[in-house]
């Protein structure tokens, strides 16, 4: 079974796929078969997870291949493959975990939508799209996977067709995140270009091998720059993060897969999986590209957690988190922490998917009520949703010890403290921690404490179908926090392959005090500021220009319309200026060219060839016509003729003799 | 006997079989006058042998007697193509038998 899966690791993404497609094929009435293949397919993709994920226990550093050539044109070959290791399989498990979870707690959440099986078809779709991009060997594949991705993406966010703004909001995702996959399209083919193999492990000469490397040289920087645009565009990093939040229109099981297991995972981990391109010419660990991933990290996990402050929806609120969570595993990346980013990522993934679901169980238990200000007090009201929820919080806000959040977060910091060019980022990140603790505990407090607001106290708890997805998700996220402690740092020898000796000094390290310190601070701050927290916030109160500010998502949106739409708008008008007066001008000027040109050669036509034929017709049929009366059809004037002939030709030759 | 009463007679029946063709509106009787024209033109070649200054060679039987074994033929297809007209046309009065006309 373990040999079998490993060289048949195309199977995990092609199942949900498959049932995607069975699903559509069942049709909307089909609503039960619809979620039962769904959660089928899901439940297969995860057995085969873990059986592709325990030969990879065994080898550090296992790494199966299985490449295929697709086509061949003239001398090359285009070939396409499928790669197994630690980071695919941990990448797999953690997908394919989070989707059950999500694709089971739809079946509660969606119950009563119309297009209940399209749902579960499109969702099935995105999570094998979503193993697709992890398990693809070559860039290309990659590339066609991600796109699939973007394409699940824009199906589900707009799920709510009949809604104007989700509409909206999917034209803006997926348009969004085009502008960074033409980046990363360019990449590749420059990428092609220069290593003559799209492959990334292809026996020593794939592309992230050594002899592709140095076929790299000085082009690295650029190319590695080039694919991280497409990662900025999934991954909703500055300047293109404005699609996520407004992605928010989609289910809410679709932003929880959305920020956790797909979609936005994919441009991390892109980044991880070709990071070895970043990391040429690397100079202490320091490489131009990498400098500039940090950086577009630290931009995004700071500006996202500002604005997170001072939003009201409550998916909103986990939407900016998330683009502040994943600004922070970018700078990880950037900074060399590879397998830190990538246990964020897992790590992220478990707890967003709680948290966005929690926040699912309380819009379905609100009769789909997301502004915070008419929540409140639903700790008594909802009391699974409420401790999942605190369990999903403490991890994002990097509880340390007992949340897996917490260790990653530390991890992280960590290794940014210890970039060698420049300590800003680490000081920003510290900034983004406390910032993280403040929001959720705004967040918290509004919707769980204090007295019901609006219509809050006819809240009810969500069915068991959602709940207990919840509660698997917050023993994950606590579970998880085993194998990511710096004591016994399991996961990260397992995705790096140094092995980890346990060493229970360095459960304790002065980061973890920082940590720690700066969390309670967060946490003080906000339950000192949003204890007696009404319908105006209290930072509205006292600093009003400032909120309007953030709540208005740093106006970049605006700023956006004026500019780049602005210029995309005037650039439209000026072509449609163009094309009707002066293309469509030269092309009539030229169909009347051609026009008086057909006028003449008609008139010549009519006037001279026609009136010559018509002239020799008429001659030929007064001919015909004059010559039928002699065939009268009676033999006997022939004959008669004949003999006349005969006579004629005898007096003839009397004549001449 | 001399050469010159065998042509007039020879002459003679080629005028009333031509006399014949022409003038007879029955298919057969045209047959009949077609096929005494082919007996003079025969009675001819007959004729010329027989007064020729070398007669010991008897090349214009022969000649005569392909052009019967000719004539017998040509009977025969002609009265074949006279029942098919008739068949098709129910007459064989060459007068009505005007498809030809032009």
């Amino acid at each position: 079974m373990n040999s079998w899966i490993t060289s048949n690791v195309w199977l995990i993404p092609a199942t949900p796929i498959v049932a995607g497609l069975l699903i559509l094929g069942f049709g909307k009435h089909a609503r039960l078969a619809g979620a039962g293949v769904a959660v089928l397919g899901q439940i297969a993709a995860l057995t085969m997870s873990i059986f592709a994920f325990a030969p990879t226990l065994h080898v550090h550093g296992f790494r199966g291949v299985q490449n295929f050539t697709w086509f061949t044109f003239g001398e090359q070959s285009l070939r396409l493959g499928f790669v197994l290791d630690p980071l695919a399989a941990a990448m797999m498990l953690m997908i394919t975990l989070v989707g059950l979870c999500i694709f089971v707690f739809s079946v509660g959440y969606m119950a009563e939508d119309k297009n209940f099986s399209r749902f579960f078809a499109y969702l099935s779709f995105f999570s094998g799209a979503m193993l697709g991009v992890v398990v693809a060997n070559s860039l290309l594949l990659l590339f066609i996977f991600w796109e699939l991705v973007g394409l699940a993406s824009y199906l589900l966010i707009g799920f709510w067709i009949e809604r104007p703004s989700a509409a909206a909001a999917a034209k803006k995702a997926f348009i969004t995140t085009r502008i960074g996959d033409m980046g990363f399209f360019l990449g590749i083919l420059w990428l092609y270009h220069q290593s003559g193999t799209l492959l990334f492990y292809d026996a020593g000469r794939g592309c992230l091998e050594n002899a592709g490397l140095a076929a790299l040289g000085g082009t690295a920087t650029f190319i590695a720059l080039l694919i991280f645009c497409g990662a900025v565009g999934k991954s909703g990093q500055f300047p293109l993060h404005v699609w996520l939040p407004d992605a928010m229109e989609g289910p809410t099981p679709v932003s929880a897969l959305i920020h956790a297991a797909t979609m936005v995972a994919a441009g991390v981990f892109l980044v991880a999986r070709v990071y070895p391109i970043f990391a040429i010419g690397a100079v202490n660990g320091v490489t131009p590209s990498l400098t500039v991933v940090v950086w577009i990290g630290v931009i995004t996990g700071l500006m996202a957690a500002l604005i997170a402050v001072a939003q009201f929806d409550i998916k909103r609120i986990l939407a900016y988190s998330t683009v502040s969570q994943l600004g922070l595993m970018m700078v990880s990346l950037g900074v060399g922490g590879v397998a830190a980013g990538i246990m964020h990522l897992l790590a992220h993934g478990f707890f967003k998917a709680l948290l966005f679901l929690g926040a699912g169980s309380v819009i379905h238990g609100l009769h789909h009520e997301q502004d915070i200000r008419r929540t409140g007090g639903l700790r008594k009201l909802m009391p699974v949703t409420f401790t999942t929820y605190a369990v999903g919080m403490m991890a994002l806000s990097g509880v340390p010890f007992f949340f897996s959040g917490g260790w990653t977060k530390e991890e992280i910091l960590h290794a940014t403290s210890n970039w060698p060019a420049s300590h800003a980022p680490y000081y920003f990140l510290l900034i983004g921690v406390v910032l993280t603790a403040l929001y959720m505990t705004r967040q918290i407090i509004y919707v769980f404490w204090g007295s019901p607001r609006g219509n809050a106290d006819h809240a009810h708890e969500s069915p068991n179908v959602m709940t207990i997805p919840l509660i698997v998700l917050a023993i994950c996220a606590i579970a998880f926090s085993i194998v990511l402690t710096p004591a016994w740092p399991w996961l990260e020898s397992y995705l790096t392959g140094h092995s980890a000796p346990f060493d229970s000094h360095l459960l304790l390290r002065p980061i973890l005090l920082v940590s720690l310190v700066l969390v309670g601070a967060g946490f003080t701050i906000g339950v000192l500021l949003y204890r007696r927290a009404q319908d105006v916030d209290p930072v509205q109160r006292a600093q009003p220009a400032l909120f309007r500010f953030l709540e208005n998502k740093m106006w970049i949106d605006e700023v956006y319309d004026r500019t780049v739409i602005a210029l995309a708008a005037l650039a439209a008008r000026v072509s449609d200026w163009m094309d009707r007066y002066v293309w469509d001008g030269l092309v009539r000027g030229f169909a009347a060219i051609g026009q008086f040109f057909g006028a003449l050669t008609m008139d010549a036509d009519e006037g001279v060839i026609n009136a010559g034929v018509d002239e020799t017709t008429d001659g030929a049929r007064g001919f015909g016509r004059v010559m039928s009366r002699l065939h009268s059809g009676q033999i006997q004037t022939y004959l008669g003729a004949l003999a006349l002939g005969m006579i004629a030709l005898l007096l003839f030759y009397a004549w001449l003799a | 006997m001399t050469l010159s009463i065998w042509l007039i007679v020879s002459v003679a029946l080629f005028c009333i079989g031509l006399l014949a063709a022409l003038s007879r509106r029955h298919a057969i009787f045209i047959l009949i006058g077609i096929e005494m024209m082919l007996a003079a033109a025969n009675i001819n070649f007959i004729a010329f042998w027989r007064f020729a200054p070398q007669p010991a060679q008897p090349i214009g039987v022969m000649v005569a007697i392909f052009s019967i074994a000719i004539a017998a033929a040509e009977a025969a297809v002609g009265l074949a193509m006279v029942i098919a007209v008739y068949r098709h046309f129910h007459t064989t009065s060459v007068d009505q038998l005007d498809r030809l006309k032009g």
